[in-house]
């Protein structure tokens, strides 16, 4: 479980994070959401590590990431595996070499074991057939399963996706969002994904966060965002026509219900 | 203003060498580093330092022999100073000054690309030391590899003097190998070879200042390309000064 409490980032005196508290439960999929430049990405640099925050507390299961030393921080970092946003695989490693780095850096395991484990993680994004292919010769939706693969080689106990589907097609979209969803579920691990992509909030969000100009303007659950009276989150949420029309079928079959 | 950036620039470039200069976490991965270093800065410019003391050196035997046109001097002359230009000056600080072209801006984009592309947020998510990780094996190949670079071009650059002798024939190539053997003063060689690791030192590590703290995108990664090659050509430059007062004043 990760806390947040009274979280604030501030850049040349512009508060980018105002007062956040939040908690992020293990075994489910937390997803923070917003429009661009809500803060979001701020948020997820600061949850692990990668930028100061200017004052709050970051508890990683009581531990808190604020007050660490380099040491500590790089310790606590063994148990997180992230997935950025562009993949950000090693362009001069293989897809297999990019999965083993972790263990070749921290594992005790020897190389036959290392690379079973690396193809173990592989096969569980489904990539085992490009394992000898360089990142450039993969498509993106590729790269973004290696780098799940890679994220989660070592067992983490914290997983961070930073706008998994950006750049992607629905359908590759899905395919990966099922994946964040299956490993958080399967290892029993506390999710945090940063996301606008209304399609994942309602395929794996079990819990939603809505940022807005760097406040917390509304917490719940998927199958709360579409019906929540927060005037802000549904500008958000009903910007996407497609999602506008859903909300208009449900009124009126719901309409219908009552009227039949 | 620009006192205080520069101030600030200083003191980050200190604070990334001390990350740096730590011990590696993986031996074995400092190891494959430092081999693809070698090979990547060092073994890939032979090439380069090969072509281009060739032509000074015979550039330069060439413009002492037509200038020194006096009865007083003998006509070892031209292969005596020759030897002191390319051992003391031509083989260190100017081949240098070459190689922060190319070595430099190799190496500032390289870590500027992983940066804006977050590799290098990557390995720190990893729990890696990526400064030590990154940059320690390539400053190490570099380093290690300057002597080798610099007998390279001491070499061929007496080479190229000893063709033109050959093409010419002023001075005759028995006069000009005599003169660069005469009054030899084997220090010489190394302070050269000492000069060059100080130098490698500084165009590995100063680039990787600008490519490690590069920020925004492509445009940015060549400007920290750019910024470093100016950076290195001013400091070895005034390095070479302190140094030559240093070690030979």
């Amino acid at each position: 479980m990760i806390e947040v409490r009274n979280l604030v980032k501030e850049f040349d005196g512009t508060m980018v994070l105002k007062n956040i508290d939040a908690t992020f439960q293990k075994g489910v999929v937390n997803i923070i959401i917003g429009k661009s430049g809500s803060g979001k990405t701020v948020m997820l640099k600061c949850l692990v590590g990668l930028i100061q925050p200017t004052s709050g507390e970051i508890l990683y299961d009581g531990r808190n990431l604020t007050t660490m030393r380099s040491g500590e921080i790089r310790r606590l970092r063994r148990d997180i595996g992230m997935l950025f946003q562009g993949a950000a695989l090693f362009d001069s490693l293989t897809v297999l070499e990019n999965v083993m780095f972790p263990l070749d850096m921290f594992s005790r395991k020897n190389r036959r074991e290392r690379r079973k484990r690396a193809e173990f993680c592989l096969e569980r994004v489904d990539m085992l057939q490009a394992a000898n292919l360089l990142p450039s010769e993969i498509s993106g939706g590729m790269k973004k399963r290696a780098a799940i693969a890679r994220a989660i080689v070592l067992n983490p106990r914290y997983l961070f996706c930073d706008e998994p589907n950006s750049g992607l097609d629905p359908k590759t979209s899905q395919v990966i969002d099922e994946l964040i969803s299956d490993i958080t579920t399967d290892f029993d691990i506390t999710t945090i994904v940063v996301s606008h992509d209304m399609n994942s909030v309602i395929n794996i969000g079990d819990n939603v966060i809505f940022l807005n100009e760097g406040i917390k303007e509304w917490e719940g659950s998927k199958s709360q965002v579409m019906d929540a009276d927060n005037e802000k989150l549904n500008d958000f949420v009903f910007a996407s026509d497609l999602f506008r029309k859903i909300k208009v079928a449900e009124e009126i079959i719901s309409e219908e219900e009552k009227g039949g | 203003m620009s006192i205080i950036s520069s101030l600030e620039s200083v003191g980050e470039y200190a604070l990334l060498l001390k990350r740096v200069l730590t011990p590696p976490d993986r031996f074995s991965q400092f190891m494959k580093e430092f081999q693809k270093g070698v090979y990547a800065l060092g073994v890939s410019s032979i090439w380069i330092v090969v072509i281009i003391s060739f032509f000074i050196g015979a550039v330069i035997v060439l413009q002492i022999a037509l200038n020194i046109d006096s009865p007083m001097l003998p006509s070892f002359t031209v292969g005596v100073v020759s030897r002191e230009i390319i051992l003391l000056e031509f083989s260190s600080t100017i081949m240098c000054l070459i190689l922060s072209g190319k070595v430099g801006s190799n190496i500032a984009s390289e870590l500027g690309s992983m940066r804006i592309t977050e590799q290098i947020d990557a390995l720190e998510i990893m729990g890696v030391n990526s400064a030590n990780y990154l940059i320690l094996p390539k400053i190490a190949a570099f380093v290690v590899f300057m002597p080798v670079l610099v007998i390279f071009s001491m070499f061929t650059g007496l080479f190229g003097g000893y063709i033109i002798c050959m093409v010419l024939g002023t001075p005759s190539v028995e006069t000009y190998v005599y003169g660069i053997q005469a009054f030899f003063n084997e220090s010489f060689v190394w302070y050269s070879i000492a000069k060059s690791m100080l130098f490698g030192f500084i165009i590995s590590s100063v680039a990787a200042y600008f490519g490690y703290t590069a920020s925004g995108g492509a445009l940015e990664v060549g400007e920290a390309s750019t910024r470093s090659v100016v950076m290195n050509s001013i400091l070895i430059l005034a390095s070479d000064l302190v140094f030559t007062q240093l070690a030979m004043g």
